[in-house]
């Protein structure tokens, strides 16, 4: 017996004698008799002591956003997480739940996803979100996919170079079985009305990240005229705290938007889990992956959330399905619903003001130093790029010496752009961390 | 439990703010004026923070969770969740380490995650694992694109089918469809296996896989397995697991021993992290030495002296950056497996789940892992039992760990599955599965779990029988459940006709208008 399985020996006796076996091995005999019960060589198991302190051990190994300063972005952002938001996710009403697919007894996890998916709405200026995604390169994949179903015929997608790395490898990955062909990416340099140029009438769909992975922001709305021209989607990847002051998807036109999620209440977590967020316009709302949320009413007249428009889905459509997800990232979305209302109108752009002051002040101040260009690329909200007066990896090596994780090695991902680096500047890198990590730099050129 | 709980946007009150945020502390910056959002975030609500915790707190208490009942839906392993898994992928060098930080500053994550591969590796009988795919379904397509490339890469183009059960999840068909292929669906037979003559007749050259639940979604171990694997191999195909009911067999059996190449894994169910309201899961996939090349990257190994030094399964670039300073041998570092598929989501996994199911395997070792898959089948035989001749199963047959029933009541024929599982409601207990697997008429599909103990399921099987007892007296009872929750059977048609997705005041307004209440 372990501390989680509540059956007493007196019980099993019993529950034998109602099944009518005599010993519970008899109820295995199905298994092929050379293959059951295998040994399993795994260690010892450990008290819940013993265990606190082997986990305890194992994670002050790791550096954190307590232990070190982190500049560091590219993906995954050191943003605030109000502490209201955890206590929310620990409800063993939310997190223990499973799927809402009983309406009558999973009110709470409905109502919360749709007041995500309209908070979403809200933020984004798009019609229409989803429950979620797994993070937001597979959102952005997927945004591919369904642009595929859309638009019929075209089987061409073309993405900007300036697109997260991660995200175009995992397009890559998820499209390799079927016959699309993913371009525009080729010459890292491409600025985005060259790449827009390539969009043809085979082409479905134009993909583009704003701010881009170089934390560049861009205005997309001629992207979108040059998509739509071509009869093609405008797909656009955007960074949700940016939007608390900058131009939203739904001014820049775009046909499906995704976001990484991960910046509105969900920790850094080591990469996961993450909230793939997934909008699009009202007129593609069938076309969407995943579960969406919607209203309707009760035999008593009362307003009810359920899940709806699930004709689209795997479980009833299987082969036919706009796509396989099934479990999301559910919980996550519940993190996000809950850090929109905490932040609210004016939170989220005091967020997006403390991260673009700061992230400015930092690239003024390490422009100033000797063998350091910050390199100009056009307006950026959070991120920008450095060029080292030595390979990067040596420069992040010193800086973790003063208790500094340093920015993001771009020499393996864009090779032409030299010794550089992506730093990134939020709500939590206070001014005298800056002075800090322009102080480190300073000593390590 | 609270009847209304308004929409937050309704809650909402000019000024007000739900977080303290630091004050900026330098020179402010211009910023690009054609760049600016133009709406003001008119549509973002305005709360302090005890309103919203309220809010929060109000609408939680209207669900039903393993916290407060036994959810015995069938396929989903709703098994309690530890707290201590919660205290632990808390930890600060956990839920604060940033992904891209490096392997110096991560060597404790690493070597969690090295461990969970190889326990997983063990548990499931399969010599390599990735740990990245993010749910079941991803670690479907995971192995489908797996598949792919290694018939690919052995010049063979001609396999274009996958082959499911018609018993199978539906992300088995989607997962395929998904990765390119024709979908060619297998029959079940009397028993609830693999119909083999129907298997013989859709094997072929074309075959690139047969993907198998086993136990399947009947709730039954496969008779045949060695025999179907053995057919499959012999077409030239592969054996995909689906991994969904793994917690019937820990310590019964290994997939990799079985003929399978590849399995996923759901964390989210087997190792009991939790479901969360339908996410996060975590599908991490093992397989076979031969399939090792082409799994997604990136995987964990230690630093070999040498790359022709590591084992076979291991070999692969390094992903760290050309110019960093190589880690000490023995260390724990990324790689990317030679052939490998590609990424398939951002980062390195769910790893936030990765360290709760490291946590559950570490805390009850290999006899308690062997011990949840007996109870779970002994609780499962238990409930079968105790309500087969009310309910008739839908195959005679002794089950893994969950038994699929019919609702079809001789005493009351007008009465279904949905109307008994609505009824189970006002018992307090969460529905079981209804309508699946597909080839069952009715079919109430009951997965009890091994955490849940003889009084309850007891009172689970009581109530059942009651419900059975009260469809023949008074069936209308039973169409009209249920009467205790907060709300009641909805109008499902309704909702898909005139599609809300979203807030809209208007919207509201007119629905408050038209009566409704909330």
């Amino acid at each position: 017996m372990t501390h989680y399985i509540p059956i007493t020996d007196a019980d099993r006796a019993e529950m034998l004698k109602t099944i009518g076996v005599e010993r519970l091995t008899d109820l295995f005999e199905a298994v092929p008799t050379d293959h059951r019960f295998p040994p399993l060589r795994l260690p010892d198991p450990l008290s819940e002591p013993e265990l606190r302190r082997e986990l305890g051990r194992l994670e002050r190994m790791n550096a954190h956003a307590s232990s070190h300063m982190i500049f560091l972005g590219a993906g995954a952002y050191n943003h605030f997480v109000p502490a209201a938001v955890d206590q929310i996710l620990r409800r063993g009403e939310f997190y223990t739940a499973y799927t809402p697919y009983q309406p009558e007894v999973s009110q709470g996890t409905l109502q919360a996803i749709f007041e995500y998916q309209s908070l979403i709405c809200a933020l984004t200026g798009m019609d229409v979100a989803n429950a979620s995604h797994y993070d937001g390169g597979t959102a952005l994949a997927e945004a591919a996919i369904m642009a595929i179903n859309v638009v019929r015929g075209r089987r061409k997608i073309v993405v900007a170079p300036g697109v997260n790395p991660q995200y175009r490898a995992v397009m890559r990955t998820l499209l390799q079985g079927v016959d699309v062909e993913i371009t525009g990416d080729e010459n890292p340099e491409a600025s985005l009305a060259e790449v827009a140029a390539l969009v043809d009438q085979t082409t479905a769909a134009l993909v583009v990240q704003s701010p881009d992975f170089f934390g560049v922001l861009h205005d997309l709305r001629p992207l979108t005229t040059a998509a739509h021209a071509a009869g093609a989607l405008m797909v656009a990847h955007f960074d949700p705290i940016a939007l608390g002051l900058f131009q939203t998807p739904g001014e820049a036109g775009a046909d499906i938007a995704t976001a990484e999620g991960q910046p509105l209440g969900v920790g850094l977590s080591f990469g996961g889990p993450y909230l793939g967020i997934f909008t699009c316009r009202q007129q593609y709302v069938h076309k969407i992956a995943g579960r969406l949320v919607g209203v309707t009413r009760d035999v008593e007249n009362r307003l009810a959330y359920v899940l709806t428009l699930r004709a689209r889905e795997q479980d009833i459509r299987r082969e036919r399905a706009t796509s396989n997800i099934c479990t999301n990232q559910g919980l996550m979305a519940l993190a996000a619903a809950v850090y929109l209302s905490l932040v609210g109108r004016q939170g989220l752009r005091q967020v997006a003001e403390l991260c673009y002051h700061r992230a400015h002040y930092a690239a003024a101040q390490i422009a100033q130093l000797p063998g350091y260009q910050v390199l100009d690329r056009g307006p950026f909200f959070k991120e920008f790029v450095v060029r080292t007066p030595r390979p990067v990896g040596a420069i992040n090596a010193a800086l973790r010496e003063q208790g500094i994780i340093g920015g993001y090695d771009l020499s393996g991902d864009y090779p032409h752009l030299g010794d550089a680096m992506l730093l990134c500047v939020t709500e939590m890198n206070s001014r005298a961390d800056i002075d800090a990590l322009a102080a480190a730099l300073r000593a390590v050129a | 439990m609270h009847n209304h709980e308004p929409p937050i946007f309704e809650l909402s009150g000019q000024g007000k703010i739900g977080v303290n945020l630091p004050q900026i502390d330098v020179p402010q910056s211009d910023l690009p004026a054609d760049l600016l959002r133009t709406d003001d975030l008119a549509g973002l609500p305005e709360l302090t923070e005890p309103e919203v915790i309220r809010h929060y707190t109000r609408i939680s208490q209207r669900n039903f969770a393993i916290d407060t009942t036994m959810v015995s839906l069938g396929s989903c392993t709703m098994k309690y969740n530890s707290k201590l898994h919660e205290e632990a992928a808390r930890l600060p060098g956990f839920a604060a380490a940033h992904p891209l930080q490096g392997e110096e500053l991560s060597q404790g994550a690493l070597q969690l995650m090295y461990e969970l591969q190889a326990y997983l590796g063990e548990i499931s009988g399969f010599d390599a694992v990735s740990l990245q795919p993010a749910a079941g379904a991803q670690g479907e397509l995971t192995g489908i694109l797996v598949f792919r490339a290694y018939h690919l890469d052995r010049g063979d183009h001609e396999r274009v089918e996958v082959l499911t059960p018609d018993s199978a999840h539906g992300t088995n068909p989607a997962t395929a469809a998904m990765a390119g292929y024709r979908v060619v669906e297998v029959k079940s037979d009397a028993r609830g296996n693999v119909d083999l003559e129907d298997l013989k007749r859709k094997l072929s050259p074309r075959t690139a896989a047969l993907m198998l639940t086993n136990p399947n979604t009947l709730g039954l171990f496969e008779e045949h397995v060695v025999e179907v694997t053995r057919l499959v191999h012999e077409a030239g195909g592969l054996m995909y697991g689906d991994g969904a009911n793994f917690n019937a067999i820990l310590g019964i059996a290994k997939p990799g021993e079985l003929g399978f190449d590849f399995m996923h894994y759901n964390l989210h169910k087997t190792f009991t992290t939790p479901h969360g309201g339908g996410g996060p899961g975590s599908g991490a996939v093992g397989c076979t030495a031969a399939l090792a090349p082409f799994l997604p990257a990136p995987r964990v190994r230690r630093v070999p002296q040498t790359d022709q030094a590591s084992p076979p399964t291991e070999r692969g670039a390094s992903l760290r950056p050309a110019n960093a300073a190589p880690l000490p041998e023995g260390a724990y570092e990324f790689f990317v497996p030679e052939k490998s598929i590609g990424r398939m989501k951002t980062f390195h996994g769910n790893f936030g789940m990765l360290v709760r199911a490291w946590t559950y395997i570490r805390s009850i070792g290999a006899a308690g892992l062997r011990k949840v898959s007996e109870t779970a089948v002994l609780n499962a035989n238990y409930v079968q039992a105790r309500l087969k001749h009310v309910y008739p199963a839908a195959v005679e047959r002794t089950c893994m760990h969950e038994t699929v029933l019919q609702g079809k009541l001789a005493m009351a024929p007008e009465v279904r599955t949905l109307d008994i599982a609505k009824r189970l409601i006002d018992y307090g207990f969460h529905p079981p599965t209804v309508y699946f697997p597909l080839i069952v008429p009715e079919a109430l599909m009951i997965e009890p779990t091994e955490t849940e103990s003889k009084r309850t399921l007891d009172a689970f099987c009581d109530a059942l029988l009651a419900i059975a007892e009260e469809a023949a007296r008074d069936p209308e009872m039973l169409k009209r459940a249920p009467t205790t929750t907060p709300v009641r059977r909805l109008d499902e048609v309704r909702a898909a006709r005139q599609p809300i997705l979203r807030y809209d005041p208007a919207v509201f307004a007119r629905l408050r208008e038209e009566g409704l209440q909330f």
